[in-house]
C-alpha cells in the first residue's frame, strides 16, 4: 500500500465513523460550554471567589462519576446587576449553552431573564429570593432554598437548640442588609415567625447597606434596644465589621442567629480569630454523612487545605452537577432538550441535606432542608438538626471580653 | 484624605478621579508593612505616605501635566483609567478577600459616661489633625508653599515671576497624594481593605470637599466633620440604612444656596 492509498483509506474511515449512527455516543464526546457567573470581583468578590472553588473541584469528581466534560466559561458580574445581565448576554453570545450563577439574588433576577428570553437554561446555585422561581420561566432551576424555608427552617432549629441548652434569649434585634435578598429575608420573617412559638419578641429591626463602610452607628442602636440576642441576615464583610463593633462597644449578646452568609465563612473565622467563635448560623449547608459529601470534602480538602468546605462550594458543585447529569441524559447540547432533562433531574446521591435534587413544576427544588452550624475553635459543627449533627450547641456564646 | 483632594484640585485645578484607588493603595502598603515588619499603621503613616508623594509626584509629571490645557472632560478620563488601573491591579496583586491588621488596640475603645469612643478611630483623629496642622503651617510659612499658593493664585503671574510651575504642580499633587497615604494608614487601623474600596471614598471625598469648598482647606476639614455628624444623627435619629441620604440633602442644600461650598471662594 503506498502512502496515497494509505491516506484515502483512513480518510474513508474517518467519514464512516462521522457519519455512523452512534449519534448520542458522538454527542457526549463534545463538551457542553457552561458560563458561570459569579460575583468575582467588587463588593461581594470574596464570597464569588469562594463559590468558584466548588467550580475548580467538580470537574475531578464528576469525571470520576462518570459524567461527561464540561467546558467552564467563566463571567464576572462584579458584583453589579447591570453587569450581570451584560455578561449573561455576552456569554450566551459567546456560545455558552447553560448558565450557572450568580450568588445573588437581585443579579440571579436578572441573569434568569435573560436566559429566559434567550432560551438558555440557569441552574441558579445560590439566591434565596422567592420571585425567580415565581415567574413562570421555563428555563429557570433552583437547588437552593428560597427565604422563607431558610427561615421555616431557622425558626425549629432554633427552638430545638434552645430545648437541648435550656437557654433562650427573651428579646431579639433583628438587623439586615437591604439588598433583594435581605428585604425578601425581612418581609418573609414576620411571616414565617407566627408560625412558630418563639420565645423571644423582636425589639428593633435595623436595615443597613451591605457596603457600608461603617456600622457603628447601626450597632449602637441595636445595643441601645436593650434586645438579649442578635438575628442577623447578612453578608461577609458586614458580618466582620458588625462583630467588631460588638466588641469595641462592650456588648455580649446571649447569641447571634444569622440566617444567611457571612458569618460562618472562612474569612470571617481567618480574620476574627477567637472573636469569630460563638454566632450560630442557620443554612443550607451538607449533610456530612452521605457518600458524595466525603468525595466533595476530600477533592475540597486536597485543593484547598485550609478552607472549610461550606455553602458556596457546595451549592455550586451541586449546580454542575445537575448540568452534567441533564447533558448526559439529554444527550445534546440543545437547550431545550437540557431544560427538558434539567426538569426531569432525579439525583439521590447528592451533597445537600434532603432526599436529593430534583425540581417542582415551577423550577424549584422544594425538599432541600437546612442545617444550623456554629463556629467553634476556627471550625464548623453542625448542632441542629439532630440526627444530622455533629456537636451539642453552645448558648450562650462566650463573652468577648473573657476570650 | 479629603484635604488631599482639596490641595490637588485648589492649585492644580485637576479633579483626581483616582483619589480613592490611591488611598486603597496606601492602604495596601500599610498592609504590606505590618505584615513584613509589623508596623503599626500610625507609625508606617509616615513610609506610606512619602511613597504616595513619589507616585503622586511622578503620575503628575508623567501623565497628568500634558493633559493641564487640555479639556476637562479629558482629565476627567485620564484619572478614571488611572483608577480603573489601580484597582485592577490591587486585585491581581492583593486577590478580592478583605484584609486587615489587629493592633493592640483594635478592640479597645473608651467609656466616657453612656459614651462609648472607638480607641483607633481617636488616634486616627489625632494623627489627622497633626497632619492638617503641618499641611497648613507648609502653606503659610515655608517659601516653597507660598510659590505653591501663588500658582493657585495666579497661574500667568507664577509663570511672570520665574516659578517653575510644572514642578510645582506635580509637588503639589504629591503633597495631595501623601495627604492620601496618610489617610490609607490611619484607615487601615479601623477598616479592613479591598480593592473595592476606592470608588466609595472618592465619592465621600467629593462630597467632603464639594460641602465646605472646593479648594479650601479649611473647608475640607469642616466638610468633613458636618458629613461625619449629619450621617452618625440620620442614622441614630432616623434610619441607619439612609444615613448618606442626610449627607446627600447636606450636600444638596450647599449647592443650591451656597454653590461654591461653605468657606469655597467664588470664582469671577
Amino acid at each position: 500500500m503506498d502512502r496515497r492509498t494509505f491516506s484515502r483509506n483512513m480518510a474513508l474511515v474517518g467519514a464512516a465513523t462521522a457519519l455512523s449512527p452512534f449519534g448520542i455516543v458522538r454527542a457526549q464526546a463534545q463538551k457542553l460550554k457552561v458560563g458561570v457567573l459569579l460575583p468575582r470581583s467588587g463588593v461581594q468578590a470574596g464570597i464569588g471567589q469562594d463559590c468558584h472553588r466548588g467550580v475548580e473541584v467538580a470537574a475531578g469528581i464528576l469525571r470520576e462519576l462518570g459524567y461527561p466534560a464540561l467546558e467552564i466559561m467563566s463571567g464576572d458580574t462584579e458584583s453589579n446587576v447591570d453587569v450581570a445581565r451584560a455578561r449573561a448576554e455576552r456569554l450566551i453570545s459567546d456560545g455558552a449553552q447553560l448558565l450557572v450563577g450568580a450568588f445573588d439574588s437581585g443579579q440571579t433576577t436578572a441573569i434568569a431573564q435573560v436566559a429566559e428570553q434567550r432560551g438558555v437554561p440557569l441552574i441558579i446555585n445560590v439566591a434565596a429570593a422567592p420571585p425567580i422561581t415565581e415567574q413562570g420561566y421555563k428555563f429557570v432551576f433552583r437547588n437552593f432554598p428560597t427565604a422563607p424555608v431558610i427561615l421555616r427552617d431557622a425558626f425549629a432549629n432554633q427552638l430545638e437548640i434552645f430545648s437541648m441548652t435550656g437557654q433562650a434569649p427573651k428579646t431579639c434585634v433583628f438587623m439586615h442588609v437591604n439588598d433583594t435578598f435581605g428585604v425578601a429575608m425581612q418581609k418573609g420573617f414576620t411571616g414565617v415567625m407566627s408560625k412558630f412559638t418563639m420565645p423571644y419578641k423582636v425589639v428593633d429591626t435595623i436595615a443597613y447597606d451591605p457596603a457600608a463602610r461603617d456600622l457603628s452607628v447601626e450597632v449602637a442602636k441595636a445595643k441601645a434596644s436593650g434586645a438579649e440576642a442578635l438575628i442577623m441576615v447578612s453578608r461577609l464583610n458586614d458580618a466582620i465589621l458588625i462583630t467588631r463593633e460588638l466588641v469595641k462597644q462592650r456588648w455580649d449578646p446571649l447569641a447571634v442567629l444569622s440566617m444567611g452568609p457571612g458569618w460562618y465563612e472562612d474569612q470571617y473565622l481567618k480574620t476574627l480569630g477567637k472573636l469569630g467563635d460563638g454566632p450560630l448560623s442557620f443554612v443550607p449547608w451538607y449533610d456530612p454523612n452521605k457518600k458524595l459529601t466525603k468525595q466533595l470534602e476530600a477533592a475540597h480538602h486536597k485543593a484547598y487545605p485550609d478552607i472549610n468546605l461550606n455553602t458556596n462550594h457546595v451549592y455550586t458543585f451541586e449546580a454542575l452537577l445537575v448540568a452534567a447529569d441533564a447533558f448526559k441524559r439529554a444527550g445534546s447540547t440543545d437547550p431545550k432538550a437540557l431544560a427538558d432533562a434539567i426538569r426531569a433531574t432525579s439525583i439521590k446521591d447528592n451533597v445537600s441535606p434532603g432526599p436529593g435534587i430534583q425540581f417542582d413544576a415551577k423550577g424549584q427544588n422544594d425538599k432541600l432542608k437546612n442545617s444550623a452550624i456554629q463556629n467553634r475553635g476556627g471550625k464548623l459543627v453542625t448542632v441542629a438538626p439532630k440526627d444530622a449533627a455533629n456537636a451539642k450547641p453552645e448558648v450562650p456564646m462566650r463573652p468577648y471580653s473573657k476570650r | 484624605m479629603a484635604l488631599g483632594l482639596s490641595v490637588i484640585f485648589g492649585v492644580v485645578r485637576v479633579v483626581n478621579f483616582a483619589h480613592g484607588e490611591m488611598m486603597a493603595l496606601a492602604m495596601y502598603l500599610t498592609l504590606a508593612l505590618f505584615t513584613a515588619l509589623k508596623l503599626d499603621p500610625l507609625v508606617s503613616l509616615v513610609p506610606v505616605a512619602a511613597a504616595l508623594f513619589v507616585f503622586g509626584y511622578l503620575l503628575q509629571l508623567a501623565l497628568i501635566n500634558p493633559f493641564i490645557n487640555r479639556p476637562e472632560h479629558s482629565q476627567f478620563m485620564l484619572l478614571v483609567a488611572v483608577a480603573l488601573i489601580l484597582v485592577n491591579l490591587q486585585l491581581i496583586v492583593f486577590g478580592p478577600d478583605a484584609q486587615g491588621v489587629r493592633t493592640a488596640y483594635s478592640f479597645d475603645s473608651f467609656q466616657l459616661g453612656p459614651l462609648i469612643v472607638d480607641a483607633a478611630k481617636v488616634y486616627a483623629a489625632a494623627a489627622a489633625l497633626i497632619v492638617a496642622a503641618a499641611l497648613f503651617a507648609f502653606f503659610r510659612f515655608t517659601l516653597l508653599g507660598k510659590a505653591i499658593r501663588a500658582c493657585a493664585d495666579n497661574y500667568q503671574g507664577a509663570l511672570v515671576v520665574g516659578l517653575d510651575v510644572k514642578r510645582l504642580y506635580a509637588l503639589t499633587f504629591g503633597i495631595g497624594a501623601a495627604c492620601v497615604g496618610a489617610a490609607g494608614a490611619m484607615l487601615m487601623a479601623i477598616i479592613d481593605v479591598t480593592p473595592a474600596i476606592g470608588p466609595a471614598y472618592t465619592l465621600l471625598a467629593f462630597v467632603i470637599v464639594i460641602t465646605g469648598g472646593l479648594g479650601s482647606m479649611m473647608g475640607a476639614l469642616l466638610g468633613g466633620l458636618l458629613i461625619g455628624v449629619t450621617e452618625a444623627l440620620g442614622g441614630v435619629l432616623f434610619v441607619p440604612s439612609a444615613k448618606s441620604m442626610f449627607a446627600f440633602g447636606l450636600l444638596v442644600l450647599v449647592l443650591l444656596f451656597r454653590p461654591q461650598g461653605i468657606l469655597g471662594r467664588k470664582h469671577l
